[in-house]
């Protein structure tokens, strides 16, 4: 009887001693939760993720919890949509929904800036593969550069799905970090009479026709030429063809909301699940946080210069600075951009143009990603 | 970074970056074809102005 009672207590207090005994790492990720947790309630950080990618950290660095062993709740949701791709996809659909073209529609050149700003992208990837990582995982790695943290699950889910807890967490916080990253960056590249170049307002000039039929086009087009991505552009595109064809009112709503809600949580969860102590705390996790910082002050660097070539070819016509936004992070680097702008000038409003760019940008890392699968596929390393 | 790695990494720099900035710039060209062939109604960009 004695035996039994005491056989019992030690159930209880397993996960105590486990921890005080080789539970270093958990108690390190504890900490971090803890401070995902802080920025996301306190400091408003991209709460909508990182809250759940918070406590899924906590529920499975509390030791003997059992929650990612097959058949426990995060593993669940790890198989029911990241495994497969599903969760990154569905919100994809949000994200079309949510998504007004009409401001790139007013000015397609702005798509040019949406390519500009995936140069860090492919840096990234070679500074990845001079580090020792295998072309995969590189790959994986680099979509961090996307800035845009769907895009940036799809790959690694597939290609590096070890590697997915801190490519996910690294994508989602240089995404949040970019009002502090990129103002620097800019103001270094740019002159004082650069950043007060005023560009023309845009005036209206896109029917509904052709509002609706661009994401039938793009999905055409880039299902073409880059057939490996087509799932990442097909899922945008989809969410905003049901917004602009109007007829679809419920399904647009659900899709930016309740489906990319609930997505949203799972996925956090799932990512949080991700990231148990003893497979997180490994020195390529600091290797990847800091390419993925290099990849967006690259993208930053790279569409701002690309701004500048356009400033002179247009003979001043173009503020540099909105070449900043040419990267996924939407709508936070138009904004930025805006705000810079308005820093040397309180009349010069840069927004619209900026906005032009930011959903360019949006195109481009889909683009970039697909293009990139694409060409792995070409050398059958897919 | 031995030989193979390299030529992977440069290989998917160019074709990659190269595939990004053509694709884009192909849309742009649709894009603006989709805009003369279905512009904007007079009307609508009157009530625009107005």
């Amino acid at each position: 009887m004695l035996d039994t009672v005491v056989q019992g207590l030690s159930g209880l207090g397993a996960g105590t001693s486990y921890l005080f005994t080789s539970g270093g790492p958990n108690v390190i990720m504890l900490l971090i939760a803890a401070t995902l947790l802080y920025l996301g309630v306190k400091k408003e950080v991209e709460p909508l993720l990182l809250v759940p990618i918070g406590f899924g950290c906590m529920l499975v660095n509390i030791p003997l919890s059992d929650l990612m062993e097959p058949g426990g709740l995060l593993r669940i949701l790890y198989d029911m949509g990241i495994s497969n791709e599903v969760f990154p996809l569905l919100i994809f659909v949000g994200i079309g929904a949510m998504i007004d073209f009409g401001s790139l529609l007013e000015n397609p050149k702005m798509l040019l800036f949406g390519a500009a700003g995936q140069f860090g992208i492919f840096l990234t990837l070679l500074l990845a593969l001079a580090l020792g990582f295998p072309a995969l995982e590189a790959v994986s790695i680099a979509v961090i550069g996307a800035c845009d943290g769907p895009t940036a699950i799809y790959v690694a889910s597939q290609y590096a799905p070890q590697l997915l807890a801190p490519i996910s967490v690294a994508a989602y916080s240089y995404m949040a970090l970019v009002p502090i990253i990129q103002p620097p960056i800019m103001r270094a590249l740019t002159t004082p009479a650069e950043r007060v170049i005023k560009m023309a307002p845009i005036k209206r000039s896109v029917s509904q026709q052709t509002k609706l039929l661009f994401p039938i086009v793009v999905t055409l087009v880039t299902g073409l030429l880059a057939p490996k991505g087509l799932p990442l552009m097909g899922t945008i595109m989809l969410g905003n063809f049901m917004r602009e064809c109007g007829v679809v009112a419920r399904l647009t709503k659900a899709s930016e909301n309740e489906i990319a809600n609930i997505v949203t949580l799972f996925l956090g969860l799932a990512i949080g699940g991700t990231m148990e102590g003893h497979a997180f705390l490994k020195p390529q996790t600091l290797a990847i946080f800091g390419m993925g910082f290099i990849a967006i002050c690259t993208d930053t660097i790279a569409g701002v210069l690309f701004g500048k070539l356009v400033c002179k070819l247009t003979g001043g016509k173009v503020n540099p600075l909105i070449g900043a936004a040419g990267i996924s992070a939407f709508p936070m680097a138009a904004r930025v951009v805006q705000a810079q702008g308005q820093l040397y000038d309180k009349k010069n409003h840069l927004l619209m143009h900026a906005a032009g760019v930011n959903t360019g940008g949006q195109i481009g890392s889909v683009v970039a990603a697909a293009v990139m699968l694409s060409v792995l596929k070409g050398m059958g390393l897919i | 970074m031995d030989n193979a790695k390299w030529t992977f990494g440069l290989t998917m720099m160019i074709v990659g970056m190269g595939g990004t900035f053509l694709t884009l710039w192909i849309l742009s060209l649709v894009m603006d074809l989709l805009k003369k062939i279905f512009p904007l109604a007079p009307k609508a960009a009157t009530q625009d102005k107005k």
